[in-house]
């Protein structure tokens, strides 16, 4: 069954809960027996279908944070620029930030729209061998505002998963929106049949977001999630005149460093603050290309060969 | 006898925005103190239940949260009582431990969050959210629905890829008719402390751009400012540190304007 029927209440808990028949938004709704008892709650035959339609995909990377605002839509994109600048590789970038998808925006695919086709959705392609897929390509207007519950977001995800032909891929990177709730779950959940290979963690230095990337963290060990490795976003900044380092998130509790050393986890990099990034993200172009030369691009890169030699060795 | 935990609070504004990031709760905080500096008795509520800033933010760690006759007592940030806080970061045993709950639950705490705890008289509460419409903002506002909600304040850093997500909330604030109090442009240029130049490290002018496009009013910009960043890292109040800054002079603008709305 789906995890909100189309004949479901407005607080309909989702089939797969365990408030599944039993919540008081129940009363009435004609799936409730089912739901009581028991049977909504088999294994979703979506699991299945995900396995099979991503065996085509090589590898999967979750980009993670508990916190927003940090860079894993920044990151997510130039990760895949990079990973496809070699053309002899197949990449995908899926987007499951549903609402507040960035990815369209940063990969200058604003406007697009997505095919169906006889084999299922097609992604939008960036290059010709760099797919993406977003709920902004399915909406029509840039003011549309995505107000779904958990369970429409999940119905949401899973469709993205099992319905779009993403073809043979090496990499396919999913950019997560911040902390640990319904989309993340369902990430999980749907790709417990197909695996995932592991996460990149994303924070910035101050313990205002390492508190939540601890979390974060903690979910990954939960559902058995393998970290790659923790990058530092916004780590210090230079100023273009005078050339002084600022800490403007300052890591007054040791940054990324210390929270790694703590929880034995890789430090990938560390990125620093350069006014280029956001302009090149607004602007939809990679700053790979646009500032090659940049202390960021370079950090950039460098973390992007670690990430490539970690996928297999990891924590 | 029925709970009815916000009986004597006279105003309630939200602090949204559609991206992550761009200082809510920063603001939340900032809001707040500079209210209870002017007199006003104020109230937080954090429903960012996955991500819960505002407690380190106000140094009040991991105090107990007590029940009462009338409900679950807030934690006070102040020993008047002049700062009262609700938030899930009080109800952790462990710090590091991650909330893992789908939108069912997030949203059942949420509306025991707003009816069962016991605020008392309050000038304004206050509502800091997480990025999104979804759950928690959902469970907010039909919590609130026996009560008046003034309006929100929306919170954007000046980038196009922040005001593009702060677009979508407006939608959320049209359709669930929620008055858009004005928007605040947070991280609005960084002035170098060791030459004076300002860069903008975010882009700038979006903030305004975006209060144009949609018809709202500009609150006004708030500079990147690390000694306000430090501050909340130590949970210390900005406005008494700094007075001199311009941060304080933004921040104080944004409220003197917000009051006037209210009042009106």
């Amino acid at each position: 069954m789906a995890d909100v029927p189309n004949d479901a209440p407005e607080h309909c808990p989702g089939t797969s809960s365990d408030q599944a028949g039993k919540s008081s938004a129940c009363q009435g709704c004609p799936n409730q027996n089912i739901c009581a008892s028991g049977a909504a709650k088999a294994p979703d035959p979506a699991i299945e279908e995900i396995r099979q339609k991503l065996t085509s995909v090589k590898h999967k990377i979750l980009v993670l944070s508990g916190k927003g605002g940090v860079g894993k839509s920044t990151f997510s994109a130039h990760l895949s620029h990079a990973l496809a600048s070699d053309d002899s590789k197949e990449i995908a970038l899926l987007d499951v930030d549903i609402c507040g998808p960035s990815i369209p925006k940063i990969m200058g695919l604003e406007g697009e729209q997505v095919h169906q086709s006889g084999s299922g959705w097609s992604p939008v392609y960036v290059e010709d061998n760099l797919a993406v897929m977003s709920i902004g390509f399915l909406l029509s207007s840039p003011d549309d505002a995505v107000i779904w519950r958990g369970p429409k977001k999940n119905g949401m995800i899973k469709q993205f998963l099992r319905d779009v032909d993403w073809g043979e891929v090496d990499y396919l990177i999913v950019d997560t929106p911040p902390g640990t709730s319904d989309e993340h779950l369902s990430i999980v959940q749907y790709l417990s049949g197909a695996g995932i290979d592991g996460a990149v963690i994303i924070t910035t230095p101050q313990e205002v977001s390492l508190q939540d990337v601890r979390k974060e963290i903690r979910f990954c060990k939960k559902v058995k999630i393998p970290v790659i490795g923790v990058i530092e976003n916004m780590s210090g900044f230079v100023c273009p005149k005078c050339k002084n380092t600022s800490q403007i998130f300052p890591p007054t509790t040791g940054g990324a460093q210390r929270m790694c050393e703590e929880l034995n986890l890789p430090l990938l990099g560390r990125v620093p603050l350069d006014p280029r990034i956001g302009r090149s993200c607004d602007e939809g172009r990679s700053f790979l290309t646009e500032v090659p030369d940049s202390p960021a691009a370079v950090a950039y890169q460098n973390i992007v060969q670690i990430c490539h030699r970690r996928k297999v060795s990891v924590h | 006898i029925s709970i009815n935990g916000l009986a004597q609070v006279k105003h309630v504004v939200l602090v949204l925005s559609g991206k992550g990031g761009v200082g809510k709760s920063t603001i939340t905080t900032e809001l707040a103190l500079a209210l209870v500096h002017a007199g006003k008795k104020v109230g937080i509520l954090d429903v960012d239940l996955c991500g819960p800033s505002i407690p380190r933010m106000l140094s009040v760690g991991k105090p107990e949260v007590h029940q009462c006759d009338a409900g679950w007592v807030p934690v006070y940030a102040d020993p008047q009582q002049k700062l009262a806080i609700m938030s899930i970061g009080f109800l952790l045993e462990d710090s590091d431990e991650a909330v893992i709950w789908r939108g069912p639950k997030k949203t059942a705490l949420i509306g025991q969050f707003v009816s069962d705890v016991a605020w008392g008289e309050l000038d304004i509460l206050l509502v800091d959210t997480p990025p999104g419409t979804s759950d928690e903002h959902l469970a907010v506002l039909e919590n609130l629905r026996k009560h008046r909600v003034d309006g929100a304040v929306l919170v954007t850093t000046p980038q196009a890829v922040s005001t593009g997500d702060v677009r979508r909330e407006i939608t959320f604030c049209k359709k669930t008719a929620v008055k858009i109090l004005g928007i605040v442009e947070n991280m609005s240029g960084f002035v170098c402390p060791h030459c004076s130049e300002c860069s903008n490290v975010f882009s700038k002018g979006g903030g305004e751009e975006l209060a144009k496009l949609t018809g709202s009013v500009f609150l006004g910009s708030v500079p990147l400012d690390p000694l306000l960043t430090a501050t909340l890292e130590e949970g210390r109040d900005f406005l008494q540190a700094f007075p001199e800054s311009s941060t304080y002079t933004a921040i104080s603008q944004i409220v003197n304007t917000v009051l006037s709305s209210l009042d009106a």
